[in-house]
């Protein structure tokens, strides 16, 4: 065979920045929907956090005015006491809640009680309601008119208004989030760890030392950095229970909504934005850590019968599970009470005048169009976002860009956002300014709120993909866009409906952002049981969450049986062959 | 000469400050099978993505069948690729997967089913068109991943170690299979591997790579016979190198004594000499052979039919040396740590570098 080998020549470098690919027709798709991806985020999420910085620096006429809003709000003892008072009740929040939450995660991944499945559905309940259910229950338990006052009382706990019911309904509100986090600290474990340990002769609680905890360290620092931003940036459970009691995030609403103080009202807001940030950092370093932890062949961990130990977890997760059906049982009765406490006779009262009287009918209608668009919409363009991302070429600059501004939704609390959101929007200037107050405005801060997590689950997905298939097409010359339709999405619909049923609940729930956004004609349903809330309707309250519970709890369900019908039909090629 | 079917010239990689590849210059010819074989991070596998488009090198010029290719994206270059992952589509059954670049050709509907019939027929695998690849093993994904590459009758065909996956026994068989289908087609082939046996066994001609430079190019009788580098020598099967002395006259000094060994070096110069296991012979050693010596025998590694001998001796100072001996001659001559036994090197067998 004819050959020609030429010695590799050591010749200096050749070419600067090196040859590039011409692109294909096919690839500038890709880049232009990816530039679209990256014009929303910018549109939605940079530009109004900008806004806020900016805010900041200028006076009420949009004069730079350096630090001076900063200066002005040092100066002012209400509001360093209110600084005081989110780090205290955070803090609190975060030391009672992290060991409650470990204890009930350890239960559930290392020991044999019973009901485990029940358990832990029973802990994602309170997450299908505004996190303000739990300040209403604590109302009906130990308010002015409460079952528990006196008890409580000789505690020497004068009233629940205030930090008590705060610190009280934020454990509640927070528990399922940190119980999550715990949940899969845990459960990535090596069992030959134990066995190695075991085959020293090592002491239960020594291999819980030196074993358990270590391996769940990251688990439990970034567990409790969410709890601790949650708390802190939480706005419905200060502002219903809150009373006197002053928190950053009931100061942002008074001072930007009562006060119409731009400024300071950033200043705060900047503040709010601070733990939030330090936690999505330190989240993110962690998780780096965690994954690097385990090897491809740990093998898990299967716990034993131990029947003292496992009734004791029994008796522990049954007792949590009493408190969370407390909750949200008292909130469920209330709201069916004739006329607390005098009439508990069960009546459709404050059903009827929540959605008659007060048109929460049309708010809780709102409400259901956020959530329908924020799943729709939001579904498919954190997908595809997620896609061009992962598995597309070129435009490496912008793919940077977006890929940072996929992230930084999890760093901004729902009311900084809201307040970037007024500050850009309600500009008068700005060709956007229509869609202030809009439906439109609030899905699309709502999918910008909950943008993270869903964009998270999509990259998951498409990365369990063989990474392969987008070369192996190219070779075969099938442009991308019909690997993604007839390949890449067929095999990801059981992550899109996850991501679905995520955007919707939390749209539903959701009160931190939209409750800057909303005009009377958009009220959504959440913000309604804040209205109803200080118009002393605390009964239409409980019945508008209940109402939102329940349909959370449909949708759910129907999430669950379309991915199911979906699996069936499209995940074909999981089962085994026919025999 | 004719003009080579694939131009490699002056191919470099730059990842940030990392060198991948220096230089590269190759030419393949029409209906060759060539082997890239290197260790892992030699760049190979990087060569082969340039090759198919999947990166863009950072200088040079690919020309395939005389049409300069460099800037082309993968789509608009003629190759059908298989990776070690199979990359099967995991939603679409077999017919789908070999039919997969076939429809967006818009073939006619009967021609695509009598194409993919005759191309699962082809790789072995008659009557599977219905299944998911889930439902294969690893050997028969691979296989179906091989039909699809050749589903629209590429020019090339580029094989990313696509046997790294499975099984030593189904490794052996595929390999040959893919030998005698690329026969059949003569379609021209660049397969990547890490595994030398392999490269050797189904190669026309093996690139033997190294840090981002190829060492050598040629037959697999070349590369194992005639080692150009100590690279290669060391790479491609085992070899026992040992420092020594050239002397005059065909002789080098080895330990204590002389070796006769044909060489045009310089009288006194530092060399080492580069020896198979195989070309140290126990027998048949006659009386007033060279080069025999007295050996000790130091560790015997039982690998099946023969084993894996180390011996000393004194003649070769504190230098150990690996020979091949056959089980039934260690049988016969009742061998065991300890035992001695005369061996011989052959002259014309060392290498010196």
């Amino acid at each position: 065979m004819a050959v020609l080998v030429h010695e590799p020549a050591a010749g200096p470098p050749r070419g600067g920045r090196g040859a590039r690919l011409r692109a294909h027709w096919t690839d500038r798709i890709a880049h232009l929907t990816l530039a679209a991806v990256a014009l929303a985020l910018v549109a939605f999420l940079a530009a109004p956090l900008a806004k806020i910085l900016f805010q900041s620096l200028e006076d009420a006429e949009g004069r730079f005015v350096g630090l001076a809003n900063f200066i002005s709000y040092a100066q002012t003892p209400a509001l360093l006491e209110s600084l005081w008072n989110s780090l205290w009740v955070s803090a609190l929040v975060t030391v009672v809640t992290i060991p409650l939450a470990f204890a009930f995660a350890y239960a559930l991944t290392r020991s044999c009680m019973r009901f485990k499945s029940a358990f832990r559905t029973l802990t994602l309940v309170p997450l299908l309601a505004p996190s303000l259910l739990s300040a209403i229950s604590l109302i009906y338990w130990f308010g002015n008119q409460g079952v528990l006052k006196v008890p409580m009382q000789a505690l020497g706990i004068n009233e629940i208004y205030g930090a008590p019911g705060i610190v009280l309904a934020e454990i509640f509100s927070v528990f399922p989030h940190a119980l999550m986090i715990l949940i899969t600290a845990l459960t990535l474990s090596d069992a030959r760890l134990y066995e190695a340990a075991d085959a020293m002769g090592t002491s239960a609680a020594r291999k819980f030392w030196t074993i358990t905890l270590p391996g769940a360290k990251y688990g439990l620092i970034s567990a409790a950095l969410v709890t601790f931003t949650l708390v802190i940036t939480d706005f419905g459970i200060p502002k219903v229970i809150g009373g006197n009691f002053n928190v950053l995030a009931t100061d942002v609403f008074k001072l930007v909504i009562g006060q119409q103080d731009f400024q300071r009202g950033a200043v705060v807001a900047l503040l709010l934005l601070a733990p939030a940030v330090l936690t999505f950092g330190v989240d993110h370093w962690v998780s780096r850590k965690q994954t690097a932890m385990l090897t491809a062949r740990a093998v898990p961990y299967a716990p034993r019968p131990a029947p003292a130990y496992d009734a004791l977890m029994t008796a522990y997760c049954g007792a949590v599970a009493l408190l969370i059906l407390a909750m949200v049982g008292m909130a469920l009765f209330a709201s069916f009470a004739s006329f607390w406490p005098y009439n508990l006779k069960p009546s459709l009262r404050h059903y009827v005048m929540g959605l008659v009287d007060a048109e929460v009918g049309d708010a809780f209608i709102n409400s259901l169009l956020v959530a329908a668009g924020t799943a729709s919409v939001g579904t498919a363009l954190v997908f595809v976002g997620a896609y061009m991302l992962e598995k597309t070429k070129g435009m490496d600059g912008l793919r940077s860009a977006v890929r940072l501004l996929a992230m930084l939704p999890m760093a901004v609390p729902g009311l900084v956002l809201g307040l970037g959101y007024i500050f850009f929007f309600n500009a008068p200037g700005n060709p956007l300014n229509g869609l202030y107050h809009t439906i439109t405005l609030l899905t699309a801060c709502t999918i910008v709120h909950f943008y993270t997590t869903g964009h998270l689950t999509a990259v998951t997905a498409l990365k369990s993909l063989d990474a392969e298939f987008e070369a192996v097409s190219a070779s075969l010359k099938v442009p991308f866009y019909k690997t993604f339709w007839r390949v890449t999405l067929p095999i990801c619909t059981p992550a899109l409906v996850d991501i679905a049923r995520y955007f919707f609940i939390n749209a539903m729930t959701t009160i931190s952002a939209v409750v800057f956004l909303y005009s009377p004609d958009t009220k959504v349903a959440s913000i309604a049981i804040l209205n109803l809330d200080e118009a002393g309707e605390i009964g239409a309250a409980a019945a508008m969450a209940m109402l939102i519970a329940a349909a959370n709890t449909v949708a759910t369900l129907l999430f669950l049986g379309a991915g199911w019908w979906i699996d069936r039909r499209t995940q074909a090629w999981k089962r085994p062959a026919p025999v | 000469m004719t003009s080579p079917f694939l131009r490699l010239s002056g191919i470099r990689k730059d990842f940030g400050s990392f060198n991948a590849l220096k230089s590269v210059d190759l030419d393949i010819a029409q209906g060759e099978f060539v082997c890239f074989l290197g260790p892992s991070g030699c760049g190979k596998t990087t060569l082969l993505r340039i090759i198919a488009g999947l990166e863009a090198q950072t200088a040079g010029r690919i020309e395939q069948a005389g049409r300069d290719i460099s800037t082309l994206p993968p789509a608009e270059r003629d190759y059908g690729i298989v990776f070690q992952s199979y990359a099967l589509f995991p939603n679409l059954n077999v017919a789908d997967n070999v039919a997969y670049g076939l429809v967006n050709r818009k073939v006619p509907r009967a021609e695509i089913q009598a194409r993919v019939s005759e191309l699962v027929s082809l790789v072995g695998l008659p009557g599977s068109e219905r299944k998911f690849p889930s439902q294969l093993s690893g050997g028969q994904q691979q296989r179906i991943a091989l039909a699809r590459a050749l589903a629209t009758k590429p020019g090339l065909l580029l094989l990313d170690e696509p046997l790294s996956a499975l099984d030593a026994i189904v490794r052996v068989h595929l390999r040959q299979e893919i030998r005698s289908l690329q026969r059949k087609l003569g379609v021209t082939t660049i397969m990547v591997t890490h595994d030398q046996e392999e490269a050797l066994s189904v190669a026309d001609r093996i690139v033997v790579m190294n840090h981002g430079a190829i060492e050598q190019v040629g037959t697999p009788m070349e590369v194992y016979r005639d080692p150009a580098t100590p690279f290669v020598a060391d790479f491609v099967g085992r070899i026992n190198a040992l420092p020594a002395t050239l002397e005059a006259a065909g002789q080098l000094r080895l330990g204590s004594r002389t070796f006769a060994c044909p060489h045009e070096g310089d009288v006194g110069a530092a060399v080492r000499v580069y020896l198979r296991p195989e070309d140290v012979l126990a027998r048949p050693i006659a009386n007033g052979d060279s080069n025999v010596f007295d050996a000790e025998i130091d560790k015997i590694e039982f690998l099946g039919s023969y084993c894996l001998v180390r011996v000393r001796s004194s003649d070769l100072g504190e230098h150990r040396l690996t020979v091949y001996l056959s089980l039934n001659f260690l049988a016969e001559h009742q061998l065991e740590v300890g035992g001695r036994l005369p061996l011989r090197l052959l002259p014309d067998r060392m290498r010196l570098f």
